[in-house]
């Protein structure tokens, strides 16, 4: 990742997550443009008040928690939660919309984030494998991805498990073949499939 | 990706001015195909409009039939109860198409305006006369296994619209709502919205510069409720079509009263086979007369080398399309 995506003027994260603070430093979602630029930054306030050039200071919440981070438009969701955010559960795989590796939650749903521009994520609730635990207490799906060995590399499994936890919760896991075609959006090249099917149907059966 | 600004459009008229102002600027919606097209290099905006926010929402019945909003997701719109049961041919191309993450991202209006799958296309090392007109076709004498075997030119093979819903809506006779940048709206049938590639391979829809579109509208009817979309890969899912059907069928005492037969990954367009229909319309729905019709949809293929093969698959496809349909 070349470092002009990412200017080293980065905002330490909040050490209040109030509502409040989070809406402030948000400004909602359209008033983050809005925001004073910082100085020596190329925002540019046109005709269209919520234009954005160059880097600007993005609020997105992850996991439940406000997290800051300088980025110009350009940059994806997966390469601000990789890059900048220490955030490196969240796998790239194609890069494209192929691989399913990237797939985060956004307000619940499963996406690709490789294809979501950080900028667009603000304002909305968003879930990465980091976020599934309670403290040391495994998310169900992590525990049935363990019980069944639904892995081999184990690179394509974050993307894998938000993929199943979403099938599930979407009552898109109610048999086998249905499993297989509505977790097709995320490829495992070691050919764990016997296994994800397993830990994913388990999870769904329970549920 | 190049760097570009960016504007959270708040109403169409913004958006518009925004593409007036800046004409090489793009509109972004799910992301789905700009955001891979920009990460090849093959499109390159300075600026985008983000029209996330528009109001063209919302799945409605009208006087005219289903309106959808171009910014439904596919998602959304794929498991509606009354497209489901209105339109089933509509309600699977879509959950037939993608992955369930891009359909929860992909708009209807982005979907519509999806980019063709050819290789030459998307590897800007090529020459490609729909990406650099007059640059050349690799395709006519490289891999086209996968391109199109009807509408094509000597200047393009390329199945322009590789995916799915666009085939159901051609077969249905949807009509597309599309707004201009004087905000005034126009409305084109979906079959009239595709430009075949000829010698301007570049020019793939009626669209104006800054034209959005606002809606699809399907008309009800007999043969949409009785309906299907069966689609053939090179795997059972998360794959583009080799050869897909969209078909619908009025069967009365054994007679088919009124037909429609669209085809996918086999056309420069989608496509509507209007002399299907013809064999079709006030014969018995027996396999002979699905045959017969398969054959006149697919008259004037013109297959190469290494797509012969989708005459046979395309008919056969249309053919248990039709036996599928006519079972229900």
């Amino acid at each position: 990742m070349s470092s002009d995506l990412f200017p080293p003027a980065d905002t330490p994260p909040p050490a209040d997550d109030s509502r409040r603070t989070f809406m402030k430093q948000a400004g909602g979602i359209f008033g983050f443009a809005l925001a004073a630029p910082l100085a020596g930054q190329a925002e540019r306030l046109t005709a269209y008040s919520k234009t954005v050039t160059g880097a600007t200071t993005l609020t997105l919440r992850i996991n439940g928690q406000p997290r800051t981070v300088q980025a110009e438009p350009r940059v994806t969701l997966l390469d601000a939660l990789r890059e900048r955010l220490d955030l490196t559960g969240t796998k790239k795989g194609c890069d494209h919309g192929q691989c399913g590796a990237c797939t985060v939650l956004v307000d619940g749903k499963r996406v690709n984030s490789c294809l979501t521009l950080a900028i667009t994520a603000q304002g909305k609730e968003i879930t990465t494998i980091e976020g599934l635990a309670k403290g040391d207490e495994l998310h169900p799906m992590q525990a049935a991805f363990l019980k069944h060995d639904g892995f081999q590399c184990g690179y394509c499994t974050p993307g894998q498990i938000l993929s199943g936890v979403a099938c599930v919760q979407e009552g898109h896991a109610k048999t086998d073949d249905q499993c297989r075609e509505w977790m097709s959006g995320n490829l495992c090249r070691c050919g764990a499939y016997a296994n994800i099917l397993a830990a994913v149907r388990e999870v769904a059966d329970k549920a | 990706m190049n760097d570009f600004s960016y504007t959270q459009a708040t109403s169409a008229k913004e958006a518009t001015s925004l593409l007036k102002d800046q004409p090489s600027a793009a509109y972004l919606a799910g992301g789905t195909t700009l955001l891979d097209l920009m990460k090849a290099n093959l499109a390159e905006p300075p600026q985008l409009a983000d029209i996330n926010l528009l109001p063209f929402k919302g799945i409605e019945q009208t006087s005219d039939g289903l309106r959808i909003g171009a910014m439904e997701r596919m998602s959304d719109v794929g498991e509606n109860a009354l497209v489901v049961q209105q339109y089933p041919a509509v309600s699977q191309a879509l959950l037939l198409a993608a992955s369930p993450q891009l359909r929860n991202m992909a708009s209807i209006g982005g979907n519509i305006l999806q980019r063709t799958r050819c290789g030459y296309f998307r590897d800007a090392a090529f020459p490609c006369n729909k990406r650099v007109p007059g640059s050349g076709c690799p395709a006519l004498e490289g891999d086209h296994h996968n391109l199109a075997i009807l509408g094509v030119s000597e200047r393009c093979i390329a199945n322009a619209y590789p995916g799915d819903l666009s085939v159901a809506l051609a077969a249905f006779d949807a009509v597309l709502t599309l707004e201009n940048q004087k905000g005034k709206q126009r409305r084109v049938p979906v079959t009239e919205f595709y430009l075949l590639p000829g010698k301007t391979p570049q020019k793939e829809t009626v669209l104006e510069p800054g034209e959005m579109i606002v809606a699809a509208t399907i008309p009800s009817a007999a043969h949409a409720r009785r309906s299907a979309y069966l689609k053939v890969r090179e795997r059972s899912s998360y794959a583009y079509a080799l050869a897909s059907a969209a078909v619908g069928l009025d069967v009365q005492g054994g007679t088919i009263r009124a037909a429609r037969v669209a085809l996918g990954g086999v056309g420069a367009q989608p496509w509507r086979s209007r002399e299907a229909e013809k064999v079709l319309t006030g014969a018995p729905a027996t396999e002979a007369t699905f045959r017969a019709a398969a054959t006149a949809a697919l008259q004037g293929a013109q297959p190469r080398e290494h797509n012969r093969y989708k005459v046979e698959l395309a008919q056969n496809t249309l053919v248990r399309a039709l036996q599928q349909v006519a079972a229900t």
